[in-house]
């Protein structure tokens, strides 16, 4: 059976009187690209904010690689932050960045001894990972959506970490390039061996990029299996109904 | 008016709980800015390229604006002064009220304008983009790179810029001086430093360093307290202007207050 990167279990998060979470369980195993859907609003980017310590969970419990996320000092949470990459929903480069200095951020200030060689090395071979080696001295506001999402997703590689985590990947963006990001997320994980857990509410990049998906309703997961299990002939009327808005022909 | 006056204390205790609530963020915010400022690691580099920013960058405003205001100020002191038969007493009135108040006053009131609301809008925005959650995932902490090197920027180099105010405000009242009542360079700094003492240039420095620190302070809280997408970034730029310049009058009220009782003791 493979290793537990992450185990959540009985999770509970509030924002006053708005119940996000509500005693949500759920396992990720090495290797695997989970995807989480539901419906804006339910939680999917609460869940992973907790996983990375820029939330904290009311109650239950957030075990990443071993490590209870909320009881790690500021030292421990940040070398756990090391090990996984976060892409956000809107990219989130450092706008008053060069492209390569956006690259050179995280590294830089936490990978000491490294020569300029080696930084100039790792950060060129990420930008031609992701198809855009010509965009190092560019800045995000001359970039596209789509080249910001790649971009984004190489910042989050520089530091080789064991976990992805995708904050709506395929958001914004053209179906084309919805395509292209799929992709990427995919070559990531074979290439550089990472457990992955996609957030999205599109169904395209569900299939394309998820081993197993998992639907989070009402604060809680209703249903975890492959998109096969879940979806084409689900019985919860509320993930039926997700299934046929994204595939209406069906 | 009994519906009335309930249905307006909800309200009123509502805005009363924010007026605290805000002024207790405030206030642990800038205790958080004593505590990392002195733990390490110390983000020498940001705050040096900050420095240049709000320091070299305010420079061609600061030397417009202070020239202007030493040249009208001094022609609007002159006809005062003439009508005592006194007009060479200008360089030393001029002086002491660029040194004492005007340069400071001044200097402060533009930066809380370029800078101030720059730091909030840069910050506000870096906020709803997520660009600081971003750096705190990469293991950056985010208050010490973009708050702690701000305002430390903002304390050094407002003292240097309103140093420099008052020698460009001289410089035009000089000018103005010079060409009026053909008084020579050497006079004029002469009846210039003999009007101004060692503690009005101590306490216009030590007022500029208190005027940069609030500058910079409420720009970054502000910023990095917005919500509400763009329109929460505009606020936050607005508010730290108003805050700061707010801020700026009453710490100068209070500087006076102290420096006059020191000049009598």
């Amino acid at each position: 059976m493979a290793e537990k990167v992450v185990e959540i279990k009985n999770l509970y998060k509030s924002f006053g009187d708005l119940h996000v979470l509500k005693g949500v369980d759920l396992d990720l195993f090495r290797e695997e690209n989970l995807v989480i859907l539901g419906r804006s609003g339910t939680g999917k980017s609460v869940l992973i904010k907790i996983m990375v310590g820029l939330l904290k969970q009311d109650r239950g419990q957030m075990q990443v690689l071993g490590k209870e996320v909320s009881k790690l000092p500021t030292r421990e949470l940040n070398e756990l932050r090391l090990k996984i990459g976060f892409s956000f929903q809107n990219s989130a480069l450092y706008d008053s960045m060069t492209v390569r200095e956006n690259m050179e951020f995280p590294l830089v200030r936490n990978i000491k001894n490294l020569t300029r060689k080696e930084i100039n090395h790792r950060i060129e071979d990420l930008l031609d990972a992701v198809g855009l080696p010509q965009t190092i001295n560019q800045m995000p506001s001359e970039l596209s959506g789509g080249q910001k999402k790649r971009i984004g997703v190489a910042r989050t590689l520089v530091l080789n970490p064991e976990i992805m985590l995708y904050d709506e990947p395929t958001a914004g963006l053209d179906p084309i390039t919805c395509v292209d990001i799929n992709n990427l997320i995919n070559e990531v994980r074979e290439r550089y061996k990472t457990t992955s857990i996609v957030i999205t509410h599109d169904l395209t990049c569900a299939k394309m990029t998820g081993d197993r998906m998992a639907v989070l309703l009402d604060g809680q997961f209703s249903s975890i299996g492959t998109f096969e299990e879940v979806f084409p002939h689900a019985e919860d009327q509320r993930v039926k109904s997700f299934y046929d808005y994204n595939f209406i022909e069906s | 008016m009994a519906e009335e006056s309930d249905d307006r204390k909800p309200v009123l205790s509502k805005k009363i709980d924010k007026f605290f609530t805000g002024l207790a963020d405030a206030w642990n915010f800038v205790r958080r800015f004593w505590k990392e400022v002195f733990l390490p690691p110390y983000e020498f580099k940001e705050v040096i390229h900050q420095c240049y920013r709000i320091g070299v960058e305010s420079l061609p405003l600061i030397s417009l604006t202070g020239f202007i205001v030493g040249i009208v100020f001094t022609n609007q002191s002159r006809p005062s002064l003439s009508e005592f038969g006194a007009t060479s007493w200008l360089p030393s009135l001029i002086s002491i009220a660029v040194v004492r108040a005007m340069g400071p006053l001044v200097t402060a009131l533009i930066a809380a304008g370029k800078v101030g609301s720059s730091i909030g809008a840069e910050i506000g925005s870096m906020k709803v983009t997520e660009q600081i959650d971003a750096m705190e995932v990469s293991a950056t902490n985010p208050f010490k790179f973009l708050v702690v090197s701000r305002v430390l920027a903002t304390t050094f180099m407002i003292p240097i810029l309103v140093l420099y105010t008052d020698f460009v405000a001289l410089i035009g009242s000089f000018l103005n001086v010079n060409s009026n009542e053909l008084v020579s360079l050497s006079t004029f700094f002469f009846q210039v430093f003999e009007s101004i003492s060692f503690l009005d240039i101590w306490s216009s420095v030590l007022k500029s360093l208190l005027f940069g620190f609030t500058i910079g302070i409420v720009g970054c809280y502000k910023g990095y307290n917005s919500s509400k997408g763009t329109e929460g970034v505009g606020r936050a730029a607005n508010s730290a202007v108003v805050i700061s310049m707010f801020l700026i009058f009453i710490e100068e009220l209070l500087v006076l207050q102290i420096v006059n009782a020191i000049r009598t003791f």
